[in-house]
């Protein structure tokens, strides 16, 4: 593989891991607050 | 940091500022927003009350569960989606999405929205948001969409669901009241669509989807059109019938709806395609100010109060 195209697979593969890891501490935030609402009776 | 080093971390942020704008195009923005609109409205007129935390939950699930099924559809549709002018420029048949990647990401969503609302909201609305998003992919995309030029008739209930489960997020069931705006929504799907498909017919053509006005012709569907319209004005005035809205919502609900069939007459005595289009923009309006007043008519101290 060239290095051009495997330089665009990296960045494309680091692009996704910060998507991935920004969804997942979304969802952890999301999770804890609807825990908190419930457990609170709401 | 060096000049190098600054131009790489740019187009890495050009680079996922444009997959993330893909990702979401897959969602179809537009159509969850209608949903969105829809669900809000059930969630607005039920009775009883839901924590807001856990509203905004039902409503993100319902946005998410719905741009899953959109992100589905436009997998299964991508080899007409490519023929067809509107679509063409979609993530995966412009080739910037991968098939695979759509399909995941749209089975993901649906699993992740479904669970999130009956763990955080309840089982029935997280019940009715699976059927939604099944009926839409099985029924709707897979099974009717390519067969018969009554599709969107009977796939249109996919997208008449949101107000039932909005309901249901604060009820735990379901009544009369959201069952009519389900047929409400349900009613109004086949003008809306074939007042888009009399003006794209040549593109659904092209691509051999059996829309109406490819397979009955522009003047037997736009008949249709005024008879769906006709029919959808009692359904407007439902909610008012029924007693779950004050007489402004049924003054709009009247005047809408007498609006939206002078509409369908223009096109049916239009030979060209302004009136189908204008219909087209009227229809999506007629929905939007409805579901307002609705909204506004339930809210406390607002037109519920001093109209009824």
């Amino acid at each position: 593989m060239s290095a051009p195209a495997g330089d665009l697979r990296q960045r494309r593969q680091r692009a996704r891991n910060w998507a991935l890891l920004t969804v997942l501490l979304g969802l952890v935030a999301l999770i804890y607050v609807i825990a908190i609402v419930r457990m609170g009776g709401g | 940091m060096s000049d190098v080093a600054i131009s790489v971390a740019a187009d890495d942020a050009a680079e996922a500022g444009a997959r993330i704008r893909d990702f979401v195009l897959l969602l179809k923005p537009r159509v969850m927003s209608l949903v969105v609109f829809s669900g809000f409205a059930g969630l607005m007129v039920a009775p009883g009350d839901l924590h807001p935390v856990l509203a905004a939950v039902a409503i993100l699930c319902i946005a998410v569960g719905s741009g899953a099924a959109g992100a589905i559809n436009m997998w299964y549709d991508r080899d007409i989606d490519a023929v067809m002018a509107r679509t063409c420029a979609r993530p995966i048949p412009a080739g910037r999405v991968d098939p695979n990647e759509a399909v995941s990401f749209g089975i993901v969503l649906a699993i992740g929205s479904v669970t999130l609302m009956g763990l955080a909201v309840n089982w029935l609305a997280a019940g009715l948001l699976a059927a939604a998003i099944a009926y839409y992919v099985l029924v709707y995309t897979i099974w009717l969409k390519r067969r018969t030029p009554q599709n969107i008739v009977i796939g249109g209930a996919a997208g008449a669901f949101p107000p039932l489960i909005g309901w249901a997020a604060v009820t735990g069931s379901v009544g009369l009241a959201p069952i009519a705006l389900f047929l409400l929504i349900f009613m109004w799907t086949p003008p809306h669509f074939w007042a888009l498909a009399l003006y794209r017919a040549g593109d659904y053509a092209k691509a051999g989807i059996p829309m109406l006005p490819v397979v009955a012709g522009a003047g037997a569907t736009k008949l249709q059109m005024l008879v769906y319209t006709v029919l959808l004005l009692p359904l407007g005035l439902a909610p008012w019938v029924l007693g779950i809205t004050g007489a402004f919502y049924g003054l709009t609900a009247a005047v809408l709806g007498a609006l939206f069939i002078v509409a369908a007459v223009r096109v049916l005595y239009d030979s060209g395609e302004r009136a189908a289009r204008q219909m087209f923009a009227f229809s999506i309006l007629y929905l939007f100010l409805l579901f307002t007043v609705l909204i506004l008519d339930r809210a406390p101290g607002l037109l519920g109060g001093t109209l009824t």
